[in-house]
């Protein structure tokens, strides 16, 4: 495949660390209280990627992963009978394969982890592979890795190139760039990193791979969703945005989505423009929806094992 | 103006004539190894003496439901380590919350004074509770032989019972007897392996406030005992109703709530221990049956030989 040149691209904009945190604390000191605070848990779970990435995965877990997927809760319980399902399920691509015949009609989506995931240290044949077979076993949707070497190295264009390519290795599938934000050091890179995701054919920008601490931090996923507002004002295009890794609480989850509904507006709250990477966080939103319908607070004894 | 040379004191050499300002004590909750305020920002006064008005003797925290549940958050989070802690090391711990008691039983002494108990009182709550605390400390790595069975069956099996600790633990602590008898129920629940929310007395809090800070510095591991100042009128229906608390024991001797309690905890099959018209300071008040309260009683059907 013959290298793609990278265009010049416009400057990205210098970030004013300390504006970020003060307006992330503003943000997050907003209180969501009763129906809006059951509609917010609701729409969290419709947008969460239930995620198993372990080394120890097998076809049963994966199996009893796509289960949750799909039935979240016993419906008995209180205020759990009228549930979303998941935003989508991903998986390493050696186990798309038992995900796809699991998820089949349900509407919900498959994610595999591509490109050499978590850290995309393989030559760029082996990872643009890795990706078309993901999506002819049945992905609709890669999650892959940037080159963070490179990209601190100071080359930009072998990350554009790489982006361009997985993304043209995709076909119909959507693709979600990682830049790891936790590597990136500082949020000038972040947002460095995410306007060359954008222009280079990112569908989505994802924060971490959970693999790396800090993973996905409210803060820098701040200085993504703004780099997805000034993209979409310059170009039209609309990018979806998700942080992956180290959100747990219900509480997290609604402090992000007031932060996209304050960066980005009304129309990215939805399961096609964002996404929380996240496998614990499932429980805990349930918890709380149980504990509104209920009035009682829960205890993670009646709800499914991660 | 002139300074009116009267007033002028040389305070290197004479203190009497400004006295020193003393520097009071704030109590706080005790959460999860942390001394946090009241996240409700309420306080009630504590009067000199015991008194319903007077000279004010401390601002304790309005514990809200909301500290409740995150003192059997932080409870859950502690339970599986502890209880899975060797009995000699729970025994040691014990013993040496005894032994920082003994070391500060004069400050422990003036406190229940202050609170409004003869002298006299006050030094017997004291011993009772340092005493009450070895004892129990001598039944950590006792009880389990005690209480444990083989129990003779008709078919080929061998079948024995051990006790498990029955999980988190809300303890409604005794109005009167603020130490010896706040020990006395806390101590059985901890040496079994489990981890407990204390709703402390509220006429009398400032010792049980203050037994926490022994806790803290007793090596008792941060979140396995928490504890809560406030309204118990207002707590305990909270702690009836959640889900992840395993069991109330009632030491209060108000009956009153009782119905209402058993009721709520019905939900989750939750454990009532009532302890009523004890004498904690007497040695009628050690009883080992107090650990079987918080315990569980799992039989196991092993088959032997055929």
């Amino acid at each position: 495949m013959t290298a793609l040149t990278m265009p010049d691209l416009p400057p990205s904009p210098s970030i004013d660390q300390v504006g970020v945190h003060e307006r992330v604390a503003r943000l997050a000191s907003r209180s969501i209280k009763k129906d809006a605070k059951v509609h917010a848990l609701k729409l969290a779970l419709s947008m969460i990627d239930l995620t198993t990435l372990t080394g120890a995965d097998t076809p049963g877990k994966v199996k009893q992963l796509c289960t949750k997927a799909k039935q979240l809760a016993d419906p008995g319980l209180p205020g759990c009978d009228d549930l979303p399902h998941v935003g989508a399920v991903c998986v390493y691509p050696t186990m798309v394969p038992v995900a796809k015949r699991e998820l089949e009609g349900t509407g919900i989506h498959l994610a595999a982890v591509a490109t050499g995931f978590p850290t995309g240290q393989y030559p760029l044949p082996v990872r643009l592979e890795d990706t078309r077979r993901a999506v002819e076993a049945g992905a609709d949707e890669i999650d892959m890795v940037i080159s963070r070497g490179r990209f601190l190295a100071g080359d930009v264009a072998y990350v554009y190139d790489e982006i361009a390519q997985t993304k043209a290795a995709c076909g119909p599938a959507h693709l979600k760039v990682i830049l790891e934000t936790g590597e990136l050091s500082t949020y000038d890179n972040v947002r460095r990193a995410s306007d060359l995701a954008m222009h280079a054919g990112a569908d989505f920008i994802k924060t971490s791979t959970g693999t790396v601490s800090p993973a996905a931090t409210p803060e820098v996923t701040l200085v993504m969703l703004q780099a997805i507002a000034d993209f979409h004002r310059a170009t039209g295009k609309v990018i979806g945005m998700k942080p992956a890794g180290g959100i747990k609480t219900a509480k997290q989850a609604i402090q992000y989505l007031v932060m996209v509904r304050e960066t980005l507006g009304q129309h990215w709250l939805h399961p096609d423009r964002f996404r929380f990477g996240a496998s614990s966080l499932a429980n805990d939103v349930l918890m709380q929806i149980a504990k509104q319908a209920s009035g009682s607070y829960q205890s993670g004894d009646y709800f499914s094992l991660d | 103006m002139t300074p009116d040379t009267d007033t002028i004191v040389d305070t290197a050499t004479d203190t009497s004539a400004s006295p020193r300002l003393a520097v009071a004590k704030t109590y706080k909750l005790y959460i999860g190894g942390k001394f946090p305020r009241t996240e409700s920002g309420r306080y009630y006064k504590l009067f000199t003496g015991g008194a319903d008005s007077g000279e004010v003797l401390a601002n304790v925290c309005l514990g809200s439901r909301k500290d409740f549940r995150n003192a059997v958050v932080a409870a859950r989070a502690a339970q599986p380590g502890w209880a899975s802690a060797p009995a000699f090391l729970k025994s040691q711990i014990l013993y040496r919350v005894a032994e920082m008691l003994e070391g500060r039983s004069s400050q422990f002494a003036a406190e229940l004074v202050s609170m409004g108990l003869e002298p006299d009182a006050a030094r017997q709550e004291v011993t009772a509770a340092i005493d009450r605390l070895v004892y129990f400390a001598g039944w950590a790595d006792k009880y389990q032989q005690v209480f444990s069975a083989v129990n003779p069956v008709a078919s080929s099996h061998f079948n024995f019972s051990v006790l498990e600790p029955t999980g988190v633990v809300a303890i409604v602590a005794p109005e009167t007897s603020p130490l010896a008898g706040l020990v006395s129920v806390l101590a059985p629940a901890i040496l079994g392996g489990n981890t407990v929310v204390v709703l402390a007395s509220h006429r009398n809090p400032l010792s049980a406030i203050t037994l926490a800070e022994v806790l803290h510095t007793s090596d008792v591991p941060a979140g396995v005992v928490n504890l809560i100042t406030g309204d118990k009128p207002e707590l305990l229906p909270h702690a009836a109703s959640h889900m992840d608390v395993n069991a109330v024991v009632y030491a209060d001797d108000d009956p009153k709530p009782l119905v209402a309690l058993r009721e709520a905890a019905a939900e989750n099959l939750k454990r009532i221990a009532v302890r009523k018209n004890t004498d904690w300071v007497s040695a009628s008040a050690a009883d080992p049956y107090a650990i079987l309260d918080t315990q569980e009683v799992k039989t196991t059907w092993h088959p032997i030989g055929t």
